[in-house]
């Protein structure tokens, strides 16, 4: 072991129960707490939770079966569209939510297999490709499938999409429990805390099991895992599916709680953006996945909040534009993590140990 | 004489121009050790390849303890149970060694996705077993203690070792070793040697493609000689040593007179 107070500190969540405690306190305490700077930061919190979920359903993809799959988005837009048709006055259904999310999510398992069937012989470069123009397929039939019948209503998206409510209950507007009052935002970030906290558990025992290693051994070498008897092309279309079904659902998700949506959400930059999560916070090693869709998802809304203040008081007026330099930190990020930790910034202890025999 | 474990009838195989394998016949009883030899080139290795499902043949065809082998991919191969290794290893680098043999177990386990995010008592049960087995099987090609290690960070020799551990944890009748003493110093060769002996006593019979004559000569109870795609002798190995077309086939044609 050549950090054994890493070694540690990466265990001690596993064996303290005491901080497993805090820690939970702590996710369910954070959009009161973020409500003292306003209903903005806990809606950037529900955005983060949402990307958690994105990024470990495309982790199953990439990080476990080593399929690397740019047009992830897809899915996601196949599961907000599920649920915006069958939940708005578009069409005039309303469903309820535990009917659509299932559907949405079944509606992108297929997707996933439809995506995974012909891809199956493709391998890194050529499958991106594919996958790329499969993402952007998606997005464009969803811009067009307004003539001559109007589905999806084009480029002008979907409105006043239903919440999630269950009864009476509606997940959008204010509750009031006992003395304090939860609003939308807070109620998403607790529905999605409790699908992600069921994400996390359904990758960690995929991971550790006798799929996850089939899966690990085909990124591995596609001929010895066949050589010893696993048929890669299930594997790979339901490595697909999964990942799918968990953009279908997040999808649903998202629906419901933006009320609306338009093609424009699911652009290929959005595709790249989860897959920069996936690598960024360490490829197939679950807490670092959460680490990496976690910091790319809050801390360029930080970095809007915070620029602004900052240049006032430095230099008494705004002289960069705040998006702009976003992106600009953003990518010199990104570039710096890939220097210098290439198996992202939490990588599995195996991968790190690969690295440091690497170096010594 | 025993029992026919694995017939080949004229398997045929072509690469363009190239005949790879022509009318290829031989047969291997159970519970035997046969060797594979011929020069470099000479088709051994496609041999494997179309035994194991990786090629298909063009012509002919293999029968597994009687009945037709239809194994036009490597998976079902193995689970026809036809286990290989590969000349230049081909294991899984970043696993660990356990974990390389545990995914030999898959072929022979049920466990899908319901029972792996349920973990239900008889997934659990499951598991456990294949961690038991691939814990046995790493002691039985004797690196156990290796266990926990990257396979890539294994010795050359315990690289070979492992996978053949892999090789038998998906419970092979035909164990097929494709030049497991290559790059072996001659203890390694030794301990190989009494390794597959040990595995042949075990019940599993082993094809083996072997370059080192003294292993082959050794170890196996008949052997075919492939040159040109062609198979030139089957017999004992005191009778193939001997054979002038397998002599003339690895020096060069022997005069007259010698």
């Amino acid at each position: 072991m050549k950090h054994p107070f890493l070694h540690a500190l990466l265990r001690l969540p596993r064996h303290s129960g005491v901080l497993a405690v805090s820690g939970s306190l702590l996710l369910l305490a954070l959009p009161i707490v973020a409500m003292w700077g306003g209903q903005a930061w806990v809606r950037i919190l529900d955005f983060a939770i949402l990307y958690v979920f994105l990024a470990l359903g495309l982790n199953i993809v990439v990080g476990f079966a080593g399929l690397l799959d740019l047009g992830y988005i897809a899915f996601y837009a196949v599961g907000a569209y599920t649920y915006a048709l069958l939940a708005s006055p578009h069409l005039g259904l309303h469903l309820p939510f535990w009917v659509i999310l299932p559907c949405g999510a079944m509606l992108a398992c297929l997707f996933g297999v439809l995506l995974g069937a012909p891809t199956l012989r493709l391998r890194g470069d050529y499958l991106a490709i594919v996958t790329l123009g499969f993402g952007e397929i998606i997005r464009i039939f969803l811009n067009n499938l307004n003539a001559p019948l109007n589905i999806t209503n084009g480029a002008q998206g979907i409105n006043l999409i239903d919440p999630i409510a269950i009864g009476a209950f509606k997940l959008s507007g204010r509750t009031d429990i006992w003395v304090y009052s939860l609003n939308g935002p807070q109620k998403y970030y607790y529905l999605l805390l409790l699908l992600c906290t069921g994400v996390v558990v359904i990758n960690f025992r995929l991971q550790h099991s006798r799929i996850g290693r089939a899966w690990q051994a085909i990124r591995e070498d596609e001929i010895a895992a066949r050589a010893v008897g696993i048929n890669t092309r299930n594997m790979k279309l339901l490595a697909f599916a999964m990942g799918a079904s968990f953009g279908g659902v997040a999808g649903g998700v998202y629906s419901a709680m933006q009320g609306f949506i338009s093609p424009e959400s699911f652009a290929l930059n959005e595709s790249i953006m989860v897959l920069a999560m996936v690598v960024l916070g360490g490829m197939g090693h679950i807490p670092g996945v959460i680490l990496g869709a976690v910091l790319l998802a809050v801390l360029p809304e930080a970095l809007r909040f915070g620029v602004v203040p900052v240049q006032q008081v430095l230099f008494g007026k705004v002289l960069v534009d705040p998006e702009s330099l976003r992106m600009l930190i953003f990518g010199l990020a990104l570039v710096l993590v890939m220097r210098f930790r290439p198996a992202g910034l939490w990588p599995s202890p195996e991968r790190q140990r690969e690295l440091a025999e690497a170096k010594s | 004489m025993s029992q026919v474990l694995l017939e080949a009838r004229q398997v045929c195989k072509h690469f363009g121009g190239v005949k790879a394998l022509s009318d290829v016949s031989l047969t291997i009883h159970a519970g035997e050790i046969y060797g594979l030899i011929g020069p470099n080139g000479a088709g051994k290795t496609t041999f494997f390849n179309c035994l194991t499902g990786l090629y298909v043949p063009d012509g002919g065809g293999f029968e597994l303890a009687g009945k037709p082998l239809q194994a036009d991919a490597p998976q079902k191969a193995a689970a026809l149970g036809i286990a290989r290794t590969f000349q230049n290893i081909r294991l899984f680098a970043q696993m660990t060694a356990l974990e390389n043999v545990m995914v030999g177990r898959h072929v022979r386990t049920r466990a899908g996705v319901i029972g792996a995010i349920l973990r239900n008592r008889a997934t659990r049960e499951e598991e456990a077993a294949i961690r038991r087995r691939a814990e046995e099987l790493l002691h039985y090609v004797g690196i156990a203690d290796r266990a926990c290690d990257l396979a890539r960070n294994l010795s050359y020799g315990d690289q070979r070792r492992l996978e053949i551990a892999r090789a038998l944890a998906t419970e092979p009748k035909l164990l097929c070793l494709d030049e497991p003493a290559a790059g072996m110093n001659g203890a390694e060769t030794e301990a190989l040697k009494v390794l597959i002996e040990g595995i042949r006593r075990d019940g599993t019979t082993v094809l083996l493609i072997e370059h080192d004559m003294k292993l082959v000569m050794g170890l196996c109870d008949r052997l075919a000689v492939l040159d040109y795609g062609q198979k030139i002798s089957e017999n004992v190995p005191a009778v193939v040593q001997k054979d002038r077309r397998v002599i003339e086939a690895y020096l060069g044609e022997v005069p007259e007179d010698a």
